[in-house]
C-alpha cells in the first residue's frame, strides 16, 4: 500500500490507532464510580458492562480475559481499573501491566463511590495529559491486527461487501498482518469450507471440536438455530436458509490458510496471519472479544444496516446494499453498491476498502465512532452462582 | 481479477461506459438461483449475468421479486436440492419453475 500509515507504537511494540484512556470497571456495581470519573477527566472513556460478580470456572477465566485483553489492546494508552474488591481488581491491573502500559487500581469497598472517585480521577487526568503528548509515528500494515464480522446480512452481502473485504483479507495477510474472522455458529452449512482451510491436521480437529461443541451447545436447549438463524433481518434482505447466510458470511474470509484456532478474547500465539476465533454472531459479543483478542480495527460488511460500534475498536461499515446505502448513509463508511450494478470491478472496490482502512488507521473516525456508537458487551458462557 | 470483460459490464472509469441492463447475478455457473440487483415484475423479461465467467441469461419471471430476492434459473422438483455459489443451499419444498420467486415458502435448509 502506498499510503502512508501512522500509529501509537506502545510499550511492547504492539502497534495501536486510537488513544483512549480507560476507566475499566471490574464488576456492575462498579460501573457508576468509572462513569463518574470519566465524567470528571475529560478525554477518558468508561467501558460500563453487566458483569463480573460471582462469576466461576471457565466463565470467569473468560471474563478476566476479557477485561486484560481489552485493556492490553494497542488502542489504549493508559488503564484506570476500578472494582468493588480489591483482589479481583489488582488481578486485572497486573494482567494489564504485562504490557508495560500505565495501569493503576482502585477498590470501593471500605472507601465509598465518593473517595474512590476523587483518587481515581486524580490518576485519569495524570495519564490523560500524559497519552495526549503521545505522538503517532509510520508504522507498517503488518503491524496492524483487523478483525471482520458481518451483521444484518442479506444476499447483498455475499454479492459485494462480504467479497469487498475478501479482497482485504487477502492483501492484508499477504502484507503480513493479522486477521481475526469468528462467527462459530453461522458458520453452519459452510463449516466444511473452513476446516479445508486449516493449515495442520490437529487445526482441522480443533475447528471442528470447537464448531460441533458450539452447535451441540445449542442444540442441547433443545431448539436448532431454525429459530433464530437465518434472522428476521437476514429474511427481509433475501437470505432464505441458514447455508446460504454462511456462504454469504465464509465469503469474507479471503482465501487464506488458517493458521489458528483461537478461544474466546484470547491472543494469537503462531504469529501473523489468518486466525478463527471462537465467537458468538452478535455482533457486539463478537468484536468486544476479537478487541481483548488484540485487534485494532475492524471490517464490518452489512446488507440491512447493522449500525454496531464498540468503544476501543473502530468499525468501519461496508456496504453494496444501494437502498441501505441510501437510506442509512450516515452509518455506511465505504459504498460499493457500483459491485451489484458492475459499475466497479471488485479489485477497485477492494481499492476502495484498503484506501479507506489507511484514512481510518490515520484518526479518520469511522461512521460509527463519529455516531457515539460504544456497544461493549462481555460474553457470559452460563449463569452466576 | 478484472470481471470487466464484455461490453456490457462497465470498464474502467474514464472510458466510454456502458451501463449492463442486467437485472440479477448469479454466483457461479450451473447455481440454480440468481439474485435481484433491482426490483424485478412479474412477467418482465429479465437478464442476469454469471459472475464467474460473466456470460448472460436471459429468463421471463413468474413473480415479483425484490432487490436481494431470489429468482429461479431451472426447473426442480420437490425436496431436490439448491446450488448457490455452487454448494447445495437447502432443499425445495415444492416443485419450481424457471422464473419463480424463491425464498423461504418454497426453500428450507437441509440441515434440520
Amino acid at each position: 500500500m502506498e499510503q502512508k500509515l501512522f500509529g501509537y507504537r506502545r510499550e511492547n511494540g504492539k502497534v495501536g490507532i486510537r488513544n483512549h484512556v480507560i476507566i475499566l470497571p471490574v464488576d456492575d456495581i462498579s460501573n457508576a464510580a468509572c462513569e463518574a470519573v470519566a465524567k470528571q477527566v475529560q478525554g477518558t472513556l468508561a467501558l460500563p458492562h453487566a458483569y463480573g460478580r460471582l462469576q466461576y470456572g471457565p466463565d470467569l477465566d473468560l471474563h478476566f480475559r476479557t477485561m486484560i485483553g481489552t485493556g492490553s489492546n494497542p488502542n489504549v494508552a493508559a488503564v484506570v481499573v476500578i472494582g468493588i474488591e480489591e483482589n479481583w481488581s489488582k488481578k486485572i491491573a497486573e494482567g494489564i501491566a504485562e504490557t508495560g502500559k500505565p495501569v493503576s487500581y482502585f477498590s470501593i469497598e471500605g472507601n465509598g463511590d465518593l473517595e474512590t472517585i476523587r483518587k481515581a480521577s486524580w490518576k485519569a487526568k495524570e495519564y490523560v495529559q500524559w497519552a495526549t503528548e503521545l505522538q503517532r509515528e509510520p508504522i507498517e500494515l503488518s503491524e496492524l491486527t483487523v478483525s471482520i464480522k458481518c451483521g444484518e446480512s442479506d444476499t447483498t452481502t455475499g454479492l459485494g461487501s462480504c467479497p469487498t473485504v475478501s479482497q482485504a483479507v487477502d492483501r492484508l495477510v499477504e502484507a503480513g498482518a493479522t486477521v481475526f474472522f469468528g462467527e462459530t455458529s453461522e458458520l453452519t452449512g459452510g463449516e466444511h469450507l473452513i476446516r479445508e482451510r486449516m493449515a495442520t491436521p490437529e487445526l482441522k480437529e480443533k475447528f471442528m471440536a470447537v464448531y460441533n461443541n458450539y452447535v451441540g451447545e445449542i442444540e442441547s436447549k433443545g431448539v436448532d438455530l431454525l429459530g433464530s438463524q437465518p434472522t428476521q433481518g437476514n429474511i427481509a434482505g433475501g437470505l432464505s436458509t441458514i447455508e446460504e447466510k454462511a456462504l454469504g458470511n465464509i465469503a469474507k474470509t479471503g482465501t487464506k490458510e488458517v493458521i489458528g484456532v483461537l478461544d474466546p478474547a484470547e491472543k494469537p500465539e503462531n504469529g501473523n496471519g489468518l486466525y478463527f476465533m471462537d465467537t458468538s454472531s452478535a455482533a457486539a459479543e463478537c468484536i468486544t472479544l476479537m478487541a481483548a483478542g488484540g485487534a485494532v480495527l475492524h471490517l464490518f460488511p452489512t446488507g440491512q444496516g447493522n449500525i454496531i460500534g464498540n468503544p476501543i475498536e473502530p468499525v468501519v461499515k461496508i456496504t453494496a446494499n444501494p437502498l441501505t446505502a441510501g437510506t442509512m448513509s450516515e452509518h455506511i463508511d465505504v459504498d460499493v453498491q457500483g459491485l451489484l450494478s458492475r459499475q466497479i470491478t471488485l479489485e477497485e472496490a477492494g481499492d476502495k476498502l484498503m484506501e479507506m482502512i489507511g484514512r481510518t488507521v490515520n484518526g479518520r473516525l469511522t461512521s460509527a465512532e463519529a455516531l457515539g456508537h460504544r456497544e461493549f458487551v462481555m460474553t457470559k458462557l452460563y449463569r452466576s452462582a | 481479477m478484472s470481471n470487466a470483460r464484455q461490453t456490457d459490464v462497465l470498464t474502467k472509469s474514464g472510458e466510454t461506459t456502458k451501463v449492463s441492463t442486467h437485472k440479477f447475478l448469479i454466483h457461479h455457473k450451473g447455481d440454480h438461483v440468481g439474485v435481484a440487483t433491482s426490483p424485478i415484475e412479474k412477467g418482465e423479461r429479465v437478464v442476469g449475468i454469471y459472475m464467474d465467467d460473466n456470460t448472460e441469461i436471459e429468463v421471463v419471471s413468474r413473480g415479483e421479486i425484490p432487490l436481494g430476492h431470489k429468482i429461479s434459473l431451472v426447473n426442480l422438483e420437490e425436496g431436490a436440492p439448491v446450488l448457490k455459489y455452487g454448494v447445495k443451499v437447502g432443499v425445495t419444498t415444492e416443485a419450481w419453475e424457471v422464473g419463480d420467486y424463491v425464498h423461504t415458502h418454497n426453500i428450507k435448509t437441509a440441515r434440520w
